[in-house]
């Protein structure tokens, strides 16, 4: 497959680094180089569904002959997805945890937990938090998601513990959950959703599902209330119809036209400002508005709303041919912003690196993704399609979504098979 | 009413072995009246209809092959994961080592929550719901153990033909690099083991029945939607590919 170039033009190093480029000239450039020093050097920063798998397949595919490092600052990584099911009690924490330790043992992976926090494109090194520095022939780019200041007015990170975002799963995740299960007594939960783009559409409305479950059983008189800027959500029919069925009378959304668009907080007091109105609320889920982890932004190759460009057929920056970006980072297209699209993507990066840094055969990528969400007990419910690579961007092909009026056994099992999705991603990411 | 399969899952087999064990006497108690051992009957027409759930994997009857599944002639009285010629998942070989061997009590067992009774094992199946189906289904299988040789043939587990397919393309050789590559949008959801967790397990299938359900579900005849979109755009050289990726998987993966 021939490398995607001439494309970058956005600056002067970009340009030199595509000119340079053209067709697999960069492993034959840089080939003699790294060979000086030994195997060609490929830095991941970000251990998620994008970095891991990105990591794991390079090393995996490569067979050694790429030395892979993975930066990432947490020694146990615990899922996004999913995360909502620890929430509404369907998982153990423990279940959503995963350590790195396969992926130094069983693909000699460099994993180096520090926070990168600088890149220096002209000498492609990375630095770190720590101090070192890292340097690279591809550096791929997967930081996930990173809030942005002044979205939600009131609210910002020094307030999240009295009003969680619970966006990146973790300490914030159990936090909300404690939270939720301190509520008094026909108390009030309010969501504060994100406009769009953001990481998992329709997560927020499966935390409202997973919310509903737990207070239905413990708190059934509390009350759930969405404010949301968004005309309309991922698979809002479904969620709409299983709250109904599930949880007659427990969720409001307040939308755009009745001022969702239009709100502020106040951590202090626990209140709600929409539209001017204040209301007193017992636990308060911030999910801001997002862009690129910051990574991005300090590498210099994200755009005005904060997201990397990218070139689809290897998901390089458009900005500098030596970084790829992956997954919610990315300003790819079609795809939605989830863990699924981040493996699948990485695996189409993998293949472009390893084929650039090694004289290796290479593949036209594909790219696919389901998201499937759940509503209730054994009540699952999912959304899919099938993507190809334009110049333009990753555009759909084909996609499905389950219908209201499914049968129960449908339903339960589409669950069961996201049970065997999470625990094949897992190894796929981790294994 | 069963409960999730994440919640069964939480028993290791010797539990499940016991909470099952009481349902074999159940069975126990309806195979009084069943011949203790069989000679071939082609007069239990229930228990070879409720056959039709097993017979995409598994064969029984004269010239009966491994497919996807273990051939089940002389099933009774068999170690589990011991049969010749047959790779079998650890999590199946380790309950053979550990003293599994496969009776009507066993069988009962097993066939009514499978991935209680054997956690981890490679078998897509949740589950024979009814004591009687099962107790009826083993009735019929016991006439294939200890019968010898003179049995009626076997049934295929897939055809070309049962699916419109031209016999043609399941002669395409794939190329198995190729197939490894394809995979990484196999392995997003299947896992790489072959351990079924809600998603079937697709390793160390035999070429044509991995053909065959793929082209089942690019053409429509075979319906999951996500299967169907993944297989929609596949080519006949990309399933062959992917076929011989798989076949080989467990050992490369």
């Amino acid at each position: 497959m021939s490398k995607q170039n001439g494309k970058s033009g956005l600056s002067r190093r970009g340009f030199l680094a595509s000119a340079a480029a053209a067709t697999t000239a960069v492993s034959a450039l840089s080939a003699p180089a790294v060979m000086a020093e030994g195997r060609p050097r490929v830095v991941v920063v970000g251990g998620g569904a994008g970095g891991a798998t990105a990591a794991r397949y390079i090393a995996k595919d490569s067979k050694g002959a790429v030395d892979v490092t993975l930066v990432e600052p947490s020694r146990a990584y615990y899922s996004c997805f999913f995360s909502n099911l620890y929430i509404g009690g369907f998982r153990e924490y423990a279940s959503i945890g995963h350590s790195y330790g396969a992926l130094a043992a069983n693909h000699g992976i460099n994993v180096v937990h520090d926070w990168a926090v600088s890149v220096d494109r002209d000498s492609r090194s990375v630095g770190l938090a720590g101090g070192g520095s890292l340097a690279y022939d591809r550096l791929v780019l997967s930081p996930g998601i990173d809030f942005r200041d002044g979205s939600v007015p009131g609210w910002d990170l020094s307030q999240q513990n009295r009003m969680p975002h619970a966006y990146k799963a973790g300490s914030q995740t159990q936090l909300l959950k404690a939270q939720i299960e301190a509520m008094p007594e026909g108390g009030t939960y309010c969501m504060v959703a994100p406009p769009n783009p953001f990481r998992c559409p329709p997560g927020p409305y499966e935390r409202i599902s997973m919310v509903a479950h737990v207070l239905k059983q413990s708190n059934p008189s509390a009350k759930i209330i969405i404010v949301d800027p968004k005309e309309k959500f991922s698979k809002q029919g479904l969620f709409e119809d299983g709250w109904q069925r599930h949880y007659p009378g427990m969720v409001e959304r307040i939308g755009p036209d009745f001022g969702g668009d239009k709100v502020e907080v106040r951590p202090e007091a626990m209140e709600v400002v929409v539209d001017g109105e204040a209301m007193k609320v017992d636990v308060c889920n911030v999910i801001p508005a997002q862009q690129a982890g910051r990574i991005a932004a300090v590498a210099g190759i994200t755009n005005e709303a904060g997201w990397a460009p990218i070139v689809p057929h290897t998901m390089q920056s458009r900005a500098d041919e030596n970084i790829h970006v992956l997954g919610d980072a990315a300003h790819q297209g079609d795809m939605p912003k989830s863990g699924f699209s981040a493996n699948s993507q990485a695996k189409a990066c993998a293949m472009a690196v390893r084929g650039a840094l090694t004289d290796s055969s290479t593949f036209p990528p594909r790219f696919s993704n389901t998201c499937w969400s759940l509503i209730g007990t054994d009540d699952g419910v999912k959304v899919g399609a099938s993507y190809e690579a334009t110049d333009e961007k990753i555009a759909k092909t084909d996609g499905f979504i389950s219908k209201t009026g499914e049968s129960a056994e449908l339903r339960k099992a589409t669950y069961e098979e996201s049970l065997g999705w999470y625990a094949a991603i897992s190894d796929d990411m981790f294994g | 009413m069963r409960s999730t399969r994440a919640a069964r899952r939480r028993g290791p087999w010797p539990a499940g072995l016991a909470a099952c064990l009481a349902s074999g006497l159940l069975a126990l108690g309806l195979l009084a009246v069943l011949p203790a051992t069989g000679a071939w009957s082609d007069d239990d027409a229930r228990g070879k209809a409720l056959f039709a759930q097993c017979k995409r994997c598994h064969q029984a009857g004269g010239g009966a092959e491994n497919r996807i599944g273990p051939h089940l002639n002389d099933v009774f009285g068999r170690t589990a994961g011991a049969l010749a010629g047959f790779r079998y998942s650890q999590a199946m070989r380790e309950a053979g080592a550990g003293g599994l061997v496969w009776s009507e009590a066993t069988l009962d067992a097993f066939l009514a929550d499978p991935h209680t009774f054997v956690p981890h094992s490679r078998m897509s199946f949740d589950g024979m719901e009814g004591a009687d189906d099962r107790a009826q289904l083993l009735a019929w299988l016991r006439g294939f153990s200890g019968a010898g040789a003179d049995l009626p043939p076997a049934e295929p587990t897939a055809t070309p033909e049962e699916y419109g397919l031209d016999p043609e393309i399941l002669a395409i050789q794939g190329d198995p690099e190729y197939g490894a590559y394809l995979a990484g949008e196999c392995t997003t959801c299947h896992r790489i083991d072959g351990t079924d967790e809600g998603i079937p397990s697709i390793t160390g299938w035999p070429l044509d029945d991995f053909v065959i359900a793929l082209h089942a579900y690019k053409g429509g005849k075979r319906v999951h939607p996500v299967m169907q979109l993944v297989a929609g755009r596949l080519s006949d050289e990309e399933i062959a590919a992917l076929a011989a990726h798989f076949q080989r998987a467990e050992n490369n993966p």
